[in-house]
């Protein structure tokens, strides 16, 4: 369970989250809906540390994780599949999984579980990431991610750009992760694709954590996602 | 005596100081291409390796090998440590920014240089080879009875100077298993990649900059223990090698190994022989002269990656 409360950060002088607070269950797929600039990615980097937490707690099943430095949160099994992939591009697959699996010193199983979900990688694995095309690029993220055997798993708009094929192997592999306990936040940009996959959904306006629905309970209320989103 | 022996000559000259300048110019990329620092005071690392090798070597005493092979081993080592502790210190609390590490590093250079000068002075003080066997090398002549080997009185170099070409491939063959081969290594290139996604994935990148300071100035020290025999240790010696590190580094690519070693086996080749022809000035010259043509014509070194 991860849990954000009171969370409040921003770049340089200029604040960006005030006191967001929410809870991602285990075994959950919480959604993060807002406009463009509302701090879903500003989230996403507070939680992994790459920018510091200003004020507020941020706990990993009672943890508080909040005041670590990055590199020993990704160790409490926080994993990040980032907007844009940033894959490490000069590595290979295989390269780019090492990595994952170094984090928390998990063993070749989580790597072979991880390619379980994209069988396509295993014919990648000396190819340079960068030579990838844009989902199996996706993919070696997911993977990667999976490699430290998350306990909570950030996902920054994950279908971006790709074809409905491969959205659909996406988020099928995002479905079985969430049935395998996984804690997931997942920043979306396409209502459909949230109502789908997502059983709760926090919109978030201009730093503040506004309200927070069941996905089933939103298909009925039109009228909430345009108050959020609606231009 | 015709042209070919003094060019076997210049040649081996130049060899030896292609492969000091490899190991110098290798840490200084190191250097930049991990951490993205600029480091003016890699010279001083260099000059400090010379100067800690003369005092390992001469308080050490007995058979000048026992001294070196001490050398050897402490001086990189030592200098490696500062450098460390000058990143966790300096580097780290300036955040790595890019204008304000090279202010810092050129404090670091006169710091260094003011702290031997006040306690080793200004002498130059050799450091005794631990073998230097002079070996006389023959050249081809063809006479009457066909092709034949002749000694052509001045052509030799010493098995000292021959060792050193040796040690530093052997090193920079290391280095590059090193960065290739290994678990650090791997990690090493990811922080460069991704500084942040290196973070996100566990990795204590403020360690790795440490390591990687620390790495690329024992590099410089050991190529100035090579050259210490050769060439004496004095508290201004780090000037031309931060210079002709920083022409390797350009001409090969920044951030790029082989460019790195590639370059400096063409400058350092060049040095030699157009110093023995010409002048080292000259030689000087013509290397400041392909550094700006390959800035106009090829801006990414010949090595380098172009960014997209």
């Amino acid at each position: 369970m991860l849990r954000l409360d009171g969370m409040e950060t921003g770049y340089g002088a200029v604040k960006v989250l005030r006191g967001l607070s929410l809870t991602v269950e285990s075994g959950e797929i919480h959604c993060l809906l807002g406009r463009n600039g509302a701090g879903k990615t500003t989230t996403m980097k507070a939680i992994t540390g790459l920018l510091p937490l200003w004020a507020g707690r941020i706990e990993m099943d009672g943890t508080d994780i909040g005041t670590l430095p990055a590199h020993q949160r990704a160790r409490h099994g926080v994993g990040y599949i980032p907007q844009g992939r940033r894959l490490f591009t000069e590595l290979t697959v295989a390269q780019n999984l090492e990595i994952g699996l170094m984090t928390r010193g998990s063993g070749r199983e989580v790597r072979e579980r991880a390619l379980d979900l994209f069988p396509r990688l295993r014919e990648r694995m000396h190819q340079r990431a960068q030579t990838l095309s844009g989902g199996e690029q996706q993919m070696l993220a997911t993977a990667r991610a999976l490699c430290i055997e998350p306990k909570a798993l950030l996902l920054d708009e994950p279908t971006e750009g790709l074809q409905p094929s491969m959205i659909e192997v996406i988020r099928s592999a995002i479905v079985r992760l969430r049935d395998q306990g996984v804690a997931i936040l997942l920043v979306e940009q396409r209502i459909d694709a949230v109502l789908s996959v997502a059983d709760r959904v926090t919109f978030i306006e201009a730093g503040h954590g506004r309200e927070t629905r069941a996905a089933a309970d939103l298909s009925a209320h039109h009228e909430v996602i345009d108050r959020y989103l609606g231009v | 005596m015709e042209i070919g022996p003094y060019l076997m000559l210049a040649s081996l000259e130049g060899a030896v100081t292609a492969a000091v300048l490899a190991l110098t110019a290798v840490g200084l990329s190191l250097v930049f291409g991990v951490m993205r620092v600029v480091n003016v005071a890699h010279g001083e690392f260099f000059m400090l390796g010379a100067v800690l090798a003369w005092w390992v070597a001469t308080s050490l005493g007995g058979h000048p090998a026992i001294g070196f092979a001490a050398a050897l081993i402490v001086a990189p080592v030592l200098v490696g440590l500062i450098a460390a502790a000058a990143d966790m210190t300096i580097l780290k609390r300036l955040e790595y920014d890019p204008e304000r590490t090279i202010v810092a590093t050129i404090g670091l250079l006169y710091i260094i240089q003011q702290i031997t000068l006040m306690t080793y002075g200004p002498d130059a003080r050799p450091v005794e080879p631990p073998f230097n066997t002079r070996l006389a090398l023959p050249w081809v002549e063809w006479g009457e009875s066909g092709p034949a080997l002749y000694w052509p009185w001045g052509l030799g170099t010493t098995t000292y100077k021959l060792a050193v070409i040796g040690a530093a491939g052997v090193v920079l063959v290391g280095v590059w298993g090193l960065m290739t081969r290994t678990r650090i290594g791997l990690v090493m290139r990811a922080t460069q990649l991704d500084r942040e996604m290196a973070q996100a994935f566990g990795i204590p990148v403020e360690r790795v900059y440490a390591l990687v300071f620390g790495l690329g100035a024992a590099l410089a020290a050991l190529g100035a223990v090579l050259v210490v025999p050769i060439q004496q240790a004095h508290y201004l010696m780090g000037h031309d090698p931060l210079l002709l590190s920083f022409i390797v580094v350009i001409v090969g690519g920044l951030g790029s190994l082989p460019g790195t070693v590639v370059a400096a086996v063409l400058i350092g080749m060049s040095d030699g022989i157009i110093s023995v022809f010409f002048t080292p000035t000259l030689a000087k010259i013509l290397a400041t002269l392909l550094v700006a043509l390959v800035l106009v014509f090829r801006p990414q070194g010949l090595f380098g990656a172009r960014p997209a």
